[in-house]
C-alpha cells in the first residue's frame, strides 16, 4: 500500500514534503503566539479545503454549502460535551456520523433525481441555509443565543477533552491535515480514485463502462462530509462558542473553498498551498494597511478581490500546477 | 505610486512572515514593568457591525486628551485592531495585540467576538475590559482576567422591566396587554430568555399576548407588524437592532398601527443617530429603558463638550460612553497598580472603585466574576428628534409624554 | 384568525413577490441564455440602489424616474462585464466562473463600502409611508406602484424576446448554441447583449427597491440567494416563471410568517426550492432540462 502511494512521486517532492512537515512540526517552538494563531487558521483551511476537494476536485461535484458539515460536526460534538460531559473523542464519531448522514441524504436526493452542476451547487447552498435557520430555532443548542462550551482554566493541557493551549490544537490540526493528505493520496491512487476521475471527466462514459456512478458519487459526498465534520469539531473546541449565524453562513462555505480553488483543484497539495497563500495574504494586507495608516474599511477586501480575480483569470488551474512545474516536481507516470 | 508602494511592502511583509516561519523570529513577549501602558482596542470597524464599531472607536479616540482632566495619567498608548465583525479575526487580532505588547485589551461590542477575545486574555494573563457585550455566559466561565463594564442581558431586562412600572405610574397609562417583538439573534434571544424568566417574578401589570421573533436579515417586517397589530395590544415591547427598528416603525406608520406605548426593555435602535435621520418626526415618543450617560455628571459634561467639538455631526450615546469608560477603567487600574504586569493590573481592576464617571449608576466596581453590578438603566424618550432622559427624575432632562400621538397628527 | 388579516398579509406578500420577481427576472435572462451563474447579481443590484440614492440625495429625483438612466448604466456595466471578463470563461468549469463572479462581487460590495460607508440608506419620498384603503384591505402604496412597474417591465421584456429580431436571435442562442453558431449568429455579442439586458432589469429593480427597503453595501448575497431560489422555482429561462416564482416565494413567506414563527419563514422558501429541485428540477414553468 505504501509503495503504491509513493509510486511516481519524485525524490525531490518527497524530500520537500518531509522538509515542510519538519518545519511545521518545529514551528510552534520558534514562532510567537500570534504567528501560531495564524498557522492554526492556515491548517484549519488546509484541512477543510482538502475535505472539500474530495467532492469537487476528485469526483467533480461542486458543493457551495460545506458550512453545513462544519456546523453540524461542530454542534454535535459540542452539544454532547456540554450536555452530557462526554468528551470530543467520543463525540467526534457522532459528529462524523450525523454529518455523513446529512451528506448522504443530500447526495441521495440530488443524484437520484439527476441533479448536477449548478443545480447541485444551489441545492447544497439551500440545505446549508435551511439548517442555519433551523439551528436558530433549536433550543437544545440554545438557538441563535449561541452554544458556549465551558472553559476551564488553561493551566494544563487536557488532550482527552481537547481543552488546552493553542499549541495543542495546532498539533491536533497538523495531525489530521497530514492524515487527510495521506488518506486522499491513498484514495487517489486506488481504484476509487480512477473511478472518480472517470466520473468527473466523462460521467456518461463511466456509466457505460459499468462503474456505479451513483454509488461512487455518494461515497465522495460521504467521505467529504465526514472529513469536514472533524474540522468542525476542532472549530468548536478551539473557539468554544458557536452561533448558527456564523458557522452556517454562506460566506463560511465560500471561505472554505477559496483555498483549494486558488491552490489548485483536484491536486493534493493545492488546498494546503491555497490556505497558506490566502491566510497570509489576508493577514499581510491588514498589516500593510495599519503600517501605512490607511485604514479605510473595505479597501483590504477590494484588494483581496482583485488578487482573486487575477489568479482565476491568469492561472485557471490554480497556483500549484504551474509552481509544481517550476519546481520540477511533476510526477512521472 | 501608492499601489507600487503597497505591493513592495506587501512583498516585504510576506517575506517577513516566511522568515518568521523559518524560525528566525525571537520568541519573546516583552512585559516590562512600570512602562507606558499599552491598551489594545478590538472593535468591529468593518463588516456588518461596522457602524457600531466606528461609534465605539470615537469614545476611545477622545480618551487620550480627556483622561488627564480627571487626574489620570495621559501617557498611555492605544493600539487599534479591527475585528471585521468576525470571530476568527477577533481572536487572531487579540493574539497579535498581546504579542505586540498590549498590557490590557478592550472591546469588542459583540458577544461572540468578546467571548473569543476573553479566551486569549485568560490564556495570556492579560486583563480584558469588555466595553459592550451582553451575553451572560462570558462572565460565568470563572475567568480571572475578564472584566465587564456593561450589564448582562438579565440585568438589562430586570432594570428595563422595573423602569416600565415607573413609566406607567408617571404617565397614568397602564397597558393590560403587550405584544413582544424581538430580533432572533444572539442578543435578541438572550433578552427574550431573560424576559420570559423574569416576568412572573416581577409582578408586571400586563400580559404578553404574543411574542413575535423575526429574522435578523429581514428586509421587510410587514407580516410581523400586521400580526402584532391584529393582537390589539396596548403596548409594543420591541427588542431590535438599528435597521430593523427603522423597518418596524416605518411599517407601523404604513399600517396605521398606534399602540399607546412603544417601549423597549433595553435594546439599541431607537436612540441611534440613524433612527432620527431616517424617520424624522416619526422617531419621536419611542421609549427605551437602557443604560445611558448621566447628563448631570460633571465628567459626562466635560466629555460631551470635547466629543461635540471633535465630532460635529455625530451623537454621544451609550456606545461612545461605555467605550470611553473602558479606557478610563484600564488607565485607573494602571495608575493604582503602578505596573503593566498582567496580574498586578488584574488585581487593581478587581479593586476598581470609580465614583465619578460617565454612565448613570453607582460607582464602577467589579464583583468576583468580573461583572460591574452597579449599572442602572434610565428611561429615554425620543423628544424633538433626540433621546432625552425622562426617568429617574433626579437626572431627567425632559418630561415623559404619553400616550403616543397618532401618526397622522404629527 | 381574522380573514382581513390573512387577506392583508397575502396581498402584501404577492406585491412584494412581484418586485422580487423583477429582480430575479434579470438573473433568469442571463442564466437562461449565457448559462453563467451570476454570483454578483445582488451586488449589481446594490450598485443600482446606491445610484438611485445618490440621484435622490443630490438632485431630488424620484427613483421611479431615475430608474430609466440607471437601467441604461447597468446595461452598459453588464455588457462590458460580459465582453471583457466573462466571455473567456464561457467554456471554463462552473467553479471557475463562480470564483470569478464571487471576486467581482467582493470588489463591488467593498468599493461601495469605501465610498458610502456602512450605514444603511434609503430614499424617503413624500408618498413613502402612504397606504391605500381598499375595502377592508390596507395596502402599502409604494408596493402597489413598484409591483405595477415590475409587471410592466416584465411585459416589455417579454415583447422584446417575442417580437424583435435580436430578441429572437438571443432565444435561438439559448435553445441551440451550436445551431446558432451554424446559422452565423454572433453569439458572443448576443451574450453580451443578454447580460446587458439582464443587468438593466436588475438596475430597474435595484432603483425601485430603495423605496421598499434600506440598502447597505453588504446586502448583496441575500438578494443573490433570493433571486436564485425564485429563478429555479419558477423555471430557468422562463420569464413568466420568474414572476410566478417571485409571487410564490413572497406569498409563502408572508403566510408562513403569519401562521408559524416569522423568524423561520425563510426556511419555507428554501423548502419550496428543495421540493422543486427534487420533483420538478426544470422549475414550475421551465422546459425539460
Amino acid at each position: 500500500m505504501i509503495s503504491r502511494m509513493l509510486d511516481g512521486v519524485p525524490r525531490r517532492a518527497r524530500a520537500l514534503l518531509g522538509l515542510l512537515l519538519a518545519v511545521l512540526l518545529i514551528a510552534p517552538l520558534v514562532v510567537n503566539p500570534y504567528i501560531l494563531s495564524i498557522l492554526i487558521l492556515v491548517l484549519y483551511f488546509a484541512y477543510t479545503g482538502q475535505a472539500w476537494n474530495v467532492m469537487m476536485g476528485f469526483a467533480g461535484q461542486l458543493s457551495l454549502g460545506h458550512s453545513l458539515y462544519v456546523g453540524v460536526g461542530a454542534y454535535a460534538a459540542a452539544a454532547i460535551y456540554t450536555h452530557y460531559g462526554i468528551g470530543p473523542w467520543a463525540g467526534i464519531w457522532a459528529s462524523i456520523a450525523i454529518s455523513v448522514l446529512c451528506g448522504l441524504f443530500i447526495g441521495f436526493l440530488a443524484f437520484r433525481f439527476g441533479i448536477s452542476g449548478v443545480y447541485f451547487a444551489l441545492l447544497t447552498i439551500a440545505f446549508a441555509e435551511f439548517t442555519r435557520v433551523g439551528f436558530d430555532h433549536f433550543p437544545w443548542v440554545n438557538g441563535s443565543g449561541g452554544l458556549f462550551l465551558p472553559v476551564e482554566e488553561y493551566a494544563s493541557n487536557d488532550p482527552l477533552n481537547l481543552r488546552g493551549a493553542p499549541v495543542m490544537f495546532y498539533y491536533f490540526l497538523l495531525a489530521i491535515t497530514v492524515l487527510a493528505f495521506l488518506f486522499c493520496r491513498w484514495l487517489l491512487t486506488g481504484r476509487i480514485g480512477y473511478y472518480w476521475l472517470a466520473i468527473r471527466e466523462e460521467p456518461e462514459a463511466a456509466q457505460t463502462l459499468g462503474i456505479n456512478v451513483f454509488r461512487y458519487k455518494m461515497l465522495a459526498v460521504a467521505i467529504s462530509a465526514g472529513m469536514t465534520a472533524l474540522g468542525g469539531v476542532f472549530y468548536a473546541f478551539y473557539y468554544n462558542n458557536l452561533f448558527p449565524e456564523q458557522i452556517f453562513s454562506m460566506s463560511r462555505s465560500i471561505e472554505l473553498i477559496l483555498g483549494p480553488i486558488i491552490g489548485g483543484i483536484g491536486s493534493l497539495f493545492g488546498p494546503i498551498l491555497g490556505a497558506f497563500v490566502l491566510t497570509v495574504l489576508a493577514e499581510g494586507l491588514s498589516e500593510i494597511m495599519v503600517t501605512l495608516g490607511y485604514d479605510i474599511p473595505g479597501f483590504k477586501q477590494v484588494f483581496y478581490g482583485i488578487c482573486l480575480l487575477l489568479v482565476i483569470v491568469y492561472l485557471p488551474h490554480g497556483i500549484w500546477p504551474p509552481l509544481r512545474k517550476r519546481l520540477g516536481l511533476e510526477s512521472k507516470p | 505610486m501608492t499601489v507600487k508602494l503597497t505591493r513592495r511592502q506587501f512583498a516585504a511583509g510576506t517575506a517577513a512572515s516566511a522568515a518568521l516561519l523559518a524560525g528566525t523570529a525571537p520568541f519573546n513577549i516583552v512585559r516590562a514593568q512600570g512602562k507606558k501602558l499599552k491598551i489594545g482596542v478590538l472593535l468591529p470597524r468593518s463588516g456588518f457591525e461596522a457602524q457600531l464599531g466606528i461609534a465605539c472607536q470615537r469614545g476611545i479616540d477622545i480618551t487620550q486628551k480627556m483622561l488627564p482632566a480627571f487626574g489620570l495619567p495621559g501617557d498611555f498608548e492605544i493600539m487599534n485592531a479591527d475585528t471585521e465583525s468576525n470571530v476568527d479575526v477577533a481572536r487572531s487580532r487579540a493574539e497579535k495585540l498581546v504579542n505586540e505588547g498590549a498590557h490590557v485589551l478592550i472591546g469588542a461590542f459583540d458577544s461572540g467576538q468578546s467571548a473569543a477575545i476573553a479566551q486569549v486574555a485568560e490564556q495570556k494573563g492579560v486583563p480584558y475590559v469588555i466595553n459592550i457585550a451582553a451575553a451572560p455566559q462570558i462572565t460565568e466561565q470563572g475567568y480571572k482576567y475578564v472584566f465587564r463594564n456593561f450589564p448582562t442581558a438579565p440585568m438589562l431586562v430586570r432594570n428595563g422591566l422595573v423602569l416600565m412600572k415607573s413609566v406607567f405610574e408617571k404617565s397614568g397609562i397602564t397597558p393590560k396587554t403587550v405584544v413582544f417583538m424581538h430580533v432572533n439573534d444572539t442578543f435578541g434571544q438572550a433578552m427574550q430568555k431573560g424576559i420570559s424568566a423574569m416576568l412572573p417574578s416581577l409582578d408586571m401589570p400586563f400580559k404578553v399576548v404574543e411574542t413575535i421573533a423575526y429574522d435578523p436579515q429581514a428586509k421587510d417586517l410587514s407580516v410581523e407588524v400586521a400580526k402584532a397589530k391584529a393582537t390589539g395590544a396596548e403596548m409594543l415591547m420591541p427588542v431590535t437592532r438599528i435597521n430593523d427598528a427603522i423597518l418596524l416603525v416605518r411599517e407601523m406608520v404604513k399600517q396605521r398601527w398606534e399602540p399607546k406605548i412603544v417601549m423597549s426593555p433595553g435594546a439599541p435602535g431607537f436612540y441611534e443617530n440613524q433612527f432620527y435621520r431616517t424617520l424624522g418626526k416619526f422617531s419621536n415618543y419611542m421609549i427605551t429603558n437602557v443604560p445611558w450617560y448621566n447628563p448631570r455628571s460633571a465628567v459626562t459634561q466635560k466629555v460631551l463638550d470635547e466629543f461635540t467639538k471633535k465630532y460635529k455631526n455625530e451623537m454621544f450615546e451609550l456606545n461612545v460612553g461605555f467605550s470611553f469608560e473602558a479606557v478610563m477603567i484600564a488607565v485607573d487600574a494602571f495608575a493604582r497598580a503602578k505596573s503593566t504586569d498582567g496580574k498586578a493590573l488584574a488585581d487593581a481592576l478587581r479593586s476598581t472603585n470609580i465614583k465619578e464617571h460617565v454612565i448613570a449608576g453607582g460607582p464602577i466596581t467589579f464583583d468576583a466574576k468580573g461583572q460591574n453590578p452597579n449599572i442602572i438603566s434610565v428611561t429615554l424618550q425620543n423628544l424633538d428628534q433626540r433621546p432625552k432622559v425622562v426617568l429617574p427624575l433626579d437626572i431627567a432632562e425632559d418630561n415623559l409624554a404619553l400616550p403616543l400621538p397618532s401618526w397622522s397628527k404629527r | 384568525m381574522p380573514i382581513e388579516l390573512i387577506a392583508n398579509v397575502a396581498v402584501q406578500g404577492i406585491l412584494t413577490g412581484l418586485v422580487y420577481g423583477l429582480m430575479a427576472l434579470g438573473l433568469s435572462v442571463i442564466f437562461g441564455v449565457v448559462r453563467v451563474v451570476n454570483f454578483a447579481h445582488g451586488e449589481m443590484m446594490t450598485i443600482a440602489s446606491y445610484a438611485a440614492i445618490v440621484a435622490f440625495g443630490a438632485w431630488n429625483i424620484d427613483p421611479l424616474l431615475a430608474m430609466v438612466p440607471i437601467a441604461v448604466i447597468l446595461f452598459a456595466i453588464g455588457y462590458v462585464l460580459q465582453k471583457a471578463l466573462i466571455n473567456p470563461f464561457i467554456n471554463r468549469p462552473e467553479h471557475s466562473q463562480f470564483i470569478l463572479l464571487a471576486a467581482v462581487a467582493i470588489i463591488i460590495a467593498n468599493t461601495l463600502l469605501m465610498i458610502f460607508g456602512p450605514d444603511s440608506r434609503n430614499v424617503l419620498v413624500d408618498y413613502a409611508l402612504d397606504s391605500l384603503q381598499i375595502g377592508p384591505l390596507l395596502v402599502d402604496k409604494v408596493r402597489v406602484i413598484t409591483a405595477g412597474f415590475a409587471c410592466l417591465i416584465a411585459a416589455g421584456l417579454f415583447a422584446f424576446f417575442k417580437f424583435t429580431r435580436t430578441g429572437r436571435a438571443i432565444r435561438a442562442c439559448a435553445d441551440n448554441h451550436l445551431g446558432a453558431l451554424v446559422v452565423g449568429l454572433d453569439v458572443k455579442k448576443l451574450y453580451a447583449l443578454t447580460f446587458g439586458i439582464g443587468s438593466a432589469c436588475v438596475g430597474a429593480a435595484g432603483a425601485m427597491m430603495t423605496l421598499l427597503i434600506d440598502v447597505t453595501p453588504n446586502v448583496g448575497p441575500v438578494f443573490t440567494l433570493q433571486a436564485f431560489v425564485i429563478v429555479i422555482v419558477g423555471g430557468l429561462g422562463s420569464m413568466p416563471g420568474a414572476l410566478l416564482g417571485g409571487v410564490l416565494i413572497g406569498l409563502s413567506e408572508a403566510l408562513a410568517g403569519l401562521f408559524f414563527v416569522p423568524s423561520a419563514k425563510s426556511m419555507f422558501a428554501v423548502a419550496i426550492l428543495i421540493l422543486v429541485l427534487l420533483f420538478r428540477p426544470q422549475g414550475l414553468l421551465g422546459r425539460k432540462i
